[in-house]
């Protein structure tokens, strides 16, 4: 099952309405702005609790998102990008999250960095269509794994710590 | 370590690099070096039985009374939708049936992990699986005509051009006669469900389970016979305890067995299909734990929330007024799932890993050994009470602003 904490992270996240994907024109834009106002929400949670994660930005349509996440373990910042395409059967279908820079670093991913999501995420997600939009995947996708994955990848040595680079603002102006 | 046996070795080692050279070579020139054959294209098809005739025996199917018009096979397109462990074995063996033309879609590359299935080999790693298919195909049977796709049909960017080599991809300029979905994710298989939707297009799902001890093909005509998002997915039940079940650490097992067992029923009801002789499956499951293989097969979900399903639906059912009497189907799939809701207006669901409970209505119709991977959601018939205010303003906010404010963020 879903742990308690994701679970009352996922009911703070405001429930989309509208069933409506990249090729529906004017109801895409109309999800597009949920999608939008429900991302801003759960930042403005996370900052508020104090764990602030990600940063995300899309293309014009939409339709391809890129950013960055991290996770702090032992102290240290653990920071990757992520990107992900919204597929043309969303919200029908999740978003398939992926971490390139881990593609080959760890079993549970499937082709170019693609998270492996657990059994979990997409009967949930089916019962959820279409209220559930891109903040609700990260939430219940990324973050999990995230909290799963990185822990192992720094005991096995597979990924290292890497000091703030000064050019990412991302990097340096988070964690306040 | 003794000079002479340093020297024995190097010779060794020389005579064995001389070998593969000699080896590179040959297949860089295979007409001139004795031993290697090239296959060279072949008019018409013959049923002559001589050893240089690759088609005597697939002729002799027409001989013994099995399949009417074995050429007929050359007039035929087929789209393969993911090459990997299933799909390149079913492009071998449509290729070795001497298939007129091949539409090959994957944007994966062949890697030394892919080894333990069948048709790719270490040296193709690397390269694109359509590409690295592609020629190794065309060695096996130069007379196929085959084209390749190195991308993902479920982006934006792609599936209209996807859909439009479905729908023109055919030897003649018009749709291919039959698409065959041999991905590894729900996700591309949807996307596949929604282009055959679209344009009314006859197709076979396939799928090994994660667990690499089950799998399933499945055929799916639009309007006729249930969609893919019909229903949730079906789980052929592998007859271990799912609970046991380690998934820890990794996301998915594979046989080689289990892929080409599923790819053999994939291709033979693919030739059943074209070249119309026996009983094409609606639906086998196959559990490698007990060698059951369910069979069955679906009508169309009437609520399916695809448009495009239920106009097929409407379509179909106009043909069948106009047509004299139809068989009597069996079992229709009729979903009507408990719902429980928490306060949140989240759906929950229960723990996946337990099976759904055999007679619940998630399965009605369904035979012995076969479920739903989850129960079917409820009809939205509450959205809206869960819709808070920010989601309700949204609409009437401009998207630039909501995007500024969203970067914002990203700096305080
Ligand atoms: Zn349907």
């Amino acid at each position: 099952m879903v742990d308690d904490a994701t679970k009352s992270t996922l009911a703070k996240i405001p429930l989309l309405k509208t069933r409506a994907g990249p090729r529906d024109g004017d109801a895409w834009i109309l999800r597009l702005k949920e999608e939008y106002a429900a991302l801003i929400k759960y930042v403005q949670n996370n900052k508020e609790a104090d764990n602030d994660w990600f940063r995300l930005e899309s293309n014009k349509d939409g339709t391809r998102w890129f950013g960055k996440c991290w996770f702090v373990h032992d102290l240290l910042k653990y920071e990757f990008d992520v990107e992900f395409d919204i597929p043309v059967t969303y919200p029908e279908t999740a978003p398939e999250l992926a971490l390139p820079e881990l593609d080959g670093k760890t079993a549970k991913m499937y082709r170019e960095g693609k998270i492996c999501l657990t059994d979990h995420f997409k009967p949930l997600w089916a019962r959820n269509v279409p209220r559930f939009g891109i903040a609700h995947a990260l939430a219940l996708g990324l973050g999990p794994w995230l909290a799963v994955e990185i822990p192992d990848l720094v005991e096995k040595k597979l990924i290292v710590y890497n000091e703030p680079k000064a050019s990412s603002s991302a990097a340096s102006g988070s964690g306040q | 370590m003794s000079s002479t046996k340093t020297e024995d070795e190097l010779r060794a080692r020389v005579a064995a690099l001389e070998q593969q050279l000699a080896a590179a070579l040959g297949s860089a020139q295979p007409s001139t070096t004795a031993g290697l054959v090239k296959r060279t294209k072949i008019a018409t098809m013959s049923s002559e039985v001589v050893d240089s005739n690759p088609y005597s025996r697939l002729m002799a199917l027409k001989r013994m009374g099995i399949v009417d018009n074995y050429e007929r096979i050359r007039d035929f397109t087929v789209a393969i939708v993911g090459v990997g462990g299933v799909g390149s074995v079913a492009a071998e063996m449509l290729t070795r049936c001497g298939i007129g033309k091949l539409l090959l879609f994957d944007y994966d590359k062949v890697e030394l992990a892919n080894m333990n299935r069948l048709f790719f080999r270490p040296d193709q790693s690397g390269f694109s699986k359509v590409q690295a298919a592609q020629e190794t195909l065309q060695g096996i049977n130069p007379d196929v005509t085959i084209e390749t796709h190195n991308y993902n049909v479920t982006t934006v960017a792609n599936f209209a051009h996807f859909v439009g080599r479905i729908k023109e991809g055919s030897l003649t300029g018009g749709p291919v006669d039959l698409v065959l979905s041999c991905v590894d994710n729900f996700e591309a298989r949807m996307a596949i469900n929604q282009a055959c939707n679209e344009i009314g297009q006859t197709w076979f799902e396939s799928g090994v389970s994660e667990n690499a001890v089950s799998g399933h093909i499945q055929l799916l005509i639009p309007g006729e016979t249930a969609c893919f998002a019909c229903a949730p997915p079906l789980v052929v039940a592998s007859g271990i305890d799912e609970k046991t079940l380690k998934r820890d650490g990794v996301c998915a097992a594979s046989l080689p067995t289990t892929m080409g067992i599923v790819a053999g029923f994939l291709i033979q009801n693919t030739l059943k299909y074209l070249l119309k002789f026996g009983t094409v499956s609606r639906y086998l499951g196959y559990n490698a734990m007990l060698d059951f293989f369910p069979s069955m097969e679906f009508r169309p979900n009437e609520q399916c929330t695809n448009f495009h399903c239920r106009r097929q639906q409407q379509l179909y059912q106009e043909k069948l007024a106009l047509q004299p009497k139809a068989d009597g189907a069996v079992a229709a799939v009729a979903e009507e799932a408990v719902v429980h809701e928490d306060d949140f207006g989240i759906e929950l669901v229960s723990d996946s890993a337990e099976p759904a409970v055999a007679g619940h209505n998630a399965n009605a119709g369904l035979v012995a050994g076969v479920h739903r991977a989850y129960d079917a959601p409820a009809p939205s018939h509450h959205a809206d009470a869960a819709v808070t205010s920010e989601i309700s303003e949204a609409a009437s906010l401009d998207l630039e602003d909501l995007q500024k404010q969203f970067m914002a963020m990203n700096s305080k």
